[in-house]
């Protein structure tokens, strides 16, 4: 099964790479971008085929070391 | 007085740290490497380097942080032994919870490198109290994540608690309320992202630095 984890920055922590991303967008002549906002994404292959298990696992995957939830937010998929 | 320094994979700053530990205490501290997971007995500073340890993937400082001899830093801390963590070890100090919040990216997105005025906040902590109440220290900055963010009740609690060690002078990188250097409730576990450690000698252009780690030798007695 493969995990994948998007972690980003909590709404209302200031993220200026997602704001140069914007902006450099805009000058490109994006002019319908009003935000943007960047994250990471994480690809993890484990060996579990129960579904519940591997998503419990990961969500102690992201508390103890993916993300930073003081700043981050993450989110969950389970592929396979 | 007996001190020992963290090396992690990708420290840049440990030797500048040894140097200005033992110019300041007159004994030079024990290098210990991350995948110990014991300290020497007897400590009275714990110091974290600055650096880019693990080439500050994933989060600067957060691998660093889950190490096996963070297990002991944190021990040590409970005991009551000074901690401090300068630049990188700021945010490994943060990602540990060892100390609140957290260190983003610079707002304006650029690298600072300059010297840096302070401001003394609380002169009356392990860490400085051999400042005797001087107010303004110069210390050289150097990062791209030193930005000091928390939630609004936890920067009213620092403040109100004098948890605030240091503010700059002219904030370089956005952080929340001018926030240079912060300490836990109990007092001995400090972070700061300017380098005390790289003003500690006439050739670097000050030592600011030294009575830092001279005020620790003090408190320790």
């Amino acid at each position: 099964m493969k995990a994948i984890v998007r972690v980003d920055l909590k709404q209302g922590v200031l993220d200026p790479q997602g704001k140069a991303v914007a902006h450099a967008l805009q000058v490109l002549g994006f002019e319908e971008v009003s935000a943007a906002r960047q994250g990471k994404v994480i690809e993890i292959d484990l060996e579990e085929s129960d579904k519940a298990k591997a998503e419990s696992r990961v969500k102690e995957m992201c508390e103890k070391l993916l993300a930073n939830t003081v700043i981050e937010r993450y989110a969950i998929e389970l592929e396979g | 007085m007996k001190s020992a320094v963290i090396v992690f994979p990708g420290s840049n700053c440990d030797r500048d740290c040894r140097d200005a530990v033992e110019k300041a205490t007159g004994t030079a501290p024990a290098m210990i490497w991350h995948r110990e997971s014991d300290l020497p007995d007897g400590l009275d500073l714990i110091v974290i380097p600055g650096g880019f340890s693990f080439g500050d993937y994933l989060r600067c400082g957060a691998i660093a942080g889950r190490s096996p001899i963070m297990g002991a830093v944190k021990d040590a801390a409970e005991a009551g032994v000074a901690v401090v963590g300068i630049c990188n070890g700021f945010q490994v100090l943060c990602e540990t919870e060892l100390l609140p919040g957290a260190l983003l990216r610079n707002a304006g997105l650029d690298f600072v490198c300059r010297r840096q005025d302070l401001e003394i906040a609380n002169g009356n902590t392990r860490f400085t109290a051999a400042y005797q109440g001087g107010r303004q220290v110069n210390f050289p900055v150097a990062h791209h994540d030193g930005n000091y963010f928390a939630d609004a009740d936890t920067l009213d609690r620092l403040e109100g608690e004098g948890q605030v060690v240091f503010r700059y002078q002219g904030n370089p990188n956005g952080s929340a309320r001018d926030i240079a250097g912060v300490m836990n409730a109990r007092g001995n576990v400090l972070g700061l992202m300017p380098h005390p450690d790289r003003a500690a000698d006439a050739r670097h252009g000050g030592t600011d630095g030294l009575a830092l780690f001279r005020s620790v030798m003090e408190s320790a007695g």
